[in-house]
């Protein structure tokens, strides 16, 4: 009974905390709110009218919702590259950025449910998926263990932080007995959500460009890199906006992550490139149309080439300490990063796989405006999520919630 | 000629209009243009595809996607409507649909509804499930067209293996076969559905897919090419099965690789899967004139399917299994076409088989496919 008051009393006071704030924090959230009613509308839309008012066609039958998806697995996977220092490695720097990092991963992993279902074409008969009354086809289907991945991935990253907060919000401290081995699962079960993921792709033998053995690997670097960077922003603005303290120490250890995977990930990205453009076979041409164009379709062109000078840029800064150290330096190529990786590992990953199809046909893929408007909306929503998570749980470790009896 | 609004039917009358031709044409040729009236008939090809577009996308042919779905007169109703609809289905709704006031027949429609929203696998029913499902099916399409229809839940025979040989020499490109297929399975019209593609290859270019065109839109056929059609292989091992997170695809036990509509979600990850372009999404209704309905069924074959599932090709599940040869078979006039049993050491596609050069594409991929070339 005791546990339930308090667990009331909980929701009450973060309610609370979430509906009261400054000016600016009301424009946030209400432009939030917005960018979902919109997503909500072009959703409702293509219900009534089914996937056609997508860009995807029989041709390119994957685009822009699975392209995010992909996306951010990598950035939930991210936030064990703090949880691991912070509870497994017992480097205390990253105590206060661990939550806000588990708190990104939960929203970032209800985005990915959000862009699976807004990819379905049934979400009506999703439950045929739910074991028990469907039919879970385990081991067989990736797509299986990914359900599991993500869904177990989302329970720790929820079950964790709520302990540990709600122990604080009693004035308590967390037990470690309790969360370490929590923390423990969590670094294996994220490396195994990306890895997952990416055999979801690197399993179809009828997709040369996605059938490649560095895929998953570089599936993790890319997302080390790119997730620490949102980390590094989201703390940059969390320390600017409220008084929740984050110590440059902090930030700059995080910056030494994103480094390492940044390089790495370019490292990678060269073998990748090699071994396609050096002895090019018939199984290069998604290489091609990514990078070149096939036949005079050259769509994804300027996005890529994009992607790669930006990554390039951005890893080069972080390479140099003292550009590095300097945090606005440090806050640009992040961003950077953030964005080139964006690119590459979402459309830039997806898009070709198809192209060519099958038989060499060559048929391009652009996304509508309905299905840009669900993407932002999802966006909106994800930004939503966590913008009520981080508040919440800056309240309670600034001390300011405190549950009263 | 009075259905040219429908740009799927072009090819029906792309072939007929090539026996006209051949029969009007002075050099008694019956293959191969005779470069008496060439010019002519380019003419009337492209503007005959002009109209076939205007007259089937017309005024949206200058608009993209988005304007598309905007200047639409949106009826949001409708659509919040369906938003609502599964959630109250959820809810337990039904009993409010079957109260008093309401009529039997919308009572026994809330009924049918209701089960076929929570049926089970079709994969996994007993023989008495499937008859149930079928028999609701047949009477909800009563219930909201009064016509009836008969639909088959026959399973598979024993010592049935069902397997396709093409004989690429005689293929001509007239594509009667893809006209045959989309009236047999009643395949969407408004998208031009096709399960066949017929790739047109150039002479001395050995099988080149990258430089072939599966779209053309010229007589047949054209001088220095050559046809090779393809639609789902039907593999023995299927990569399109092994990944549906539902089980909703299925190799059958005569071999053929089925889908059960109604338990699909609409994931497509089956079509990434596929190696052969075999598979097709319903990305949005699809709609069949109602006197155009090919009213003989199969569960797992042609009966009527919803948006935002998958389909393909059966080799007519409802012909075969009733002893008859697929739609493309029957309708092919050069008998580039064969179908039969595997099992059957008596049928003539086990004599192509052990007397032709057979070959099958991407055996690499260790698929086995059941859909086999050959040549004179």
């Amino acid at each position: 009974m005791k546990r339930l008051k308090i667990f009331a009393s909980l929701v009450r006071d973060s309610l609370d905390v979430i509906t009261h704030g400054s000016k600016k924090y009301h424009i946030w959230m209400a432009f939030l709110t917005f960018v979902m009613l919109v997503g909500m509308y072009c959703y409702s839309i293509q219900l009534d009218q089914g996937l056609s008012v997508t860009g995807m066609t029989d041709r390119v039958s994957w685009g822009l919702y699975i392209s995010n998806f992909t996306f951010l697995v990598g950035v939930a996977a991210a936030a064990v590259m703090l949880v691991m220092p912070t509870y497994v490695l017992k480097d205390i720097d990253f105590k206060q950025a661990v939550l806000i990092g588990e708190g990104l991963a939960v929203a970032a992993l209800i985005m990915c449910l959000a862009f699976v279902v807004a990819d379905m074409g049934g979400p009506s008969v999703l439950w045929h998926m739910i074991p028990g009354i469907g039919v879970f086809n385990f081991p067989n289907s990736m797509l299986t263990w990914d359900v599991i991945a993500l869904n177990g991935y989302l329970f720790i990253n929820i079950s964790i932080p709520f302990y540990i907060l709600s122990r604080h919000y009693q004035g308590k401290e967390s037990k470690k007995s309790i969360y370490i081995p929590g923390a423990l699962i969590s670094v294996f079960w994220a490396v195994g959500i990306h890895l997952v993921t990416a055999f979801l792709y690197q399993g179809l033998q009828a997709r040369p460009f996605w059938n490649n053995a560095l895929l998953g690997p570089r599936f993790l670097a890319s997302a080390f890199a790119a997730g620490p960077a949102l980390i590094i922003l989201v703390l940059a603005i969390i320390r600017t906006f409220t008084e929740f303290k984050i110590e440059d120490k902090t930030i700059k250890k995080i910056a030494l992550v994103v480094t390492v995977a940044a390089q790495i990930n370019l490292i990678m990205l060269v073998s990748e490139l090699f071994k396609e453009f050096y002895a090019p076979t018939h199984h290069s041409e998604s290489a091609y149309y990514l990078f070149f164009g096939l036949d005079g379709k050259t769509a994804l062109l300027p996005w890529i080439w994009t992607a790669i000078s930006m990554n390039v840029l951005a890893t080069v800064i972080l390479t140099f300490h003292k550009l590095r150290n300097n945090l606005r330096v440090l806050y640009f190529a992040c961003f950077l990063l953030f964005v080139a990786i964006w690119i590459e590992k979402g459309f830039g990953l997806i898009v070709p796989g198809f192209i060519p199809g099958p038989y060499g046909k060559i048929a391009e893929y652009t996304p509508t405006g309905i299905e840009i408007g669900v993407t932002l909306g999802i966006w909106a929503m994800g930004a939503l999520v966590f913008t009520i998570l981080a508040r919440t749980a800056i309240k309670i470790e600034t001390g300011k919630l405190r549950y009263k009896e | 000629m009075s259905d040219n609004n429908k740009k799927w039917f072009t090819l029906n009358l792309n072939s007929s209009r090539h026996k006209q031709t051949s029969n009007s044409c002075g050099c008694g040729k019956n293959s191969g243009g005779c470069n008496s009236h060439n010019e002519k008939k380019e003419m009337s090809d492209e503007e005959f595809y002009e109209a076939a577009v205007d007259a089937s996308i017309g005024e949206e042919r200058n608009k993209d996607g988005f304007q598309q779905v905007f200047d639409v007169k949106m009826d949001r109703r409708s659509a919040f409507k369906k938003l609502t609809a599964s959630l109250l289905i959820g809810a337990g709704a039904v009993s409010s649909c079957t109260s008093v006031i309401s009529s039997d027949e919308t009572k026994e429609k809330a009924q049918i509804n209701w089960e076929e929203q929570f049926k089970g696998n079709y994969k996994l029913m007993n023989d008495d499930e499937k008859k149930a499902t079928v028999d609701r099916l047949v009477r909800s399409y009563q219930l909201r067209t009064g016509k009836n229809i008969s639909m088959s839940s026959k399973n598979a025979e024993d010592d049935v293996l069902f397997g396709y040989a093409f004989n690429i020499s005689k293929c001509q490109g007239y594509m009667d076969c893809v006209s045959a297929c989309v009236e047999e399975n009643n395949q969407d019209r408004n998208s031009q559905m096709e399960y066949i593609r017929i790739h047109e290859m150039k002479d001395g270019k050995g099988f080149n897919f990258n430089e072939a065109d599966d779209n053309y839109y010229h007589e047949v056929p054209a001088e220095g090419h050559f046809y090779m059609g393809t639609q789902c292989f039907h593999c023995d091992n299927p990569p399109c099965v092994d990944v549906c997170p539902v089980q909703a695809t299925w190799r059958e036990d005569d071999g053929l690789v089925v889908i059960d509509y109604d338990w699909c979600v609409g994931c497509r990850y089956c079509m990434a899967a596929c190696p052969y372009d075999g598979r097709r999404f319903n990305w949005s209704k699809p709609q069949v004139p109602e006197e155009e309905v090919n009213k003989n069924q199969h569960y797992l074959g042609n009966r009527m399917r919803k948006k935002g599932v998958m389909e393909k090709c059966t080799f007519c599940v409802q012909r075969s299994r009733a002893g008859k040869n697929p739609a493309c078979v029957e309708a092919c006039p050069t008998g580039a076409r064969i179908f039969g049993n595997l099992l059957d050491p008596k049928s003539t596609i086990r004599w192509v088989l052990e007397n032709k050069k057979v070959f099958r594409l991407k055996e690499d991929l260790g698929t086995e496919p059941k859909f086999w070339y050959f040549m004179d």
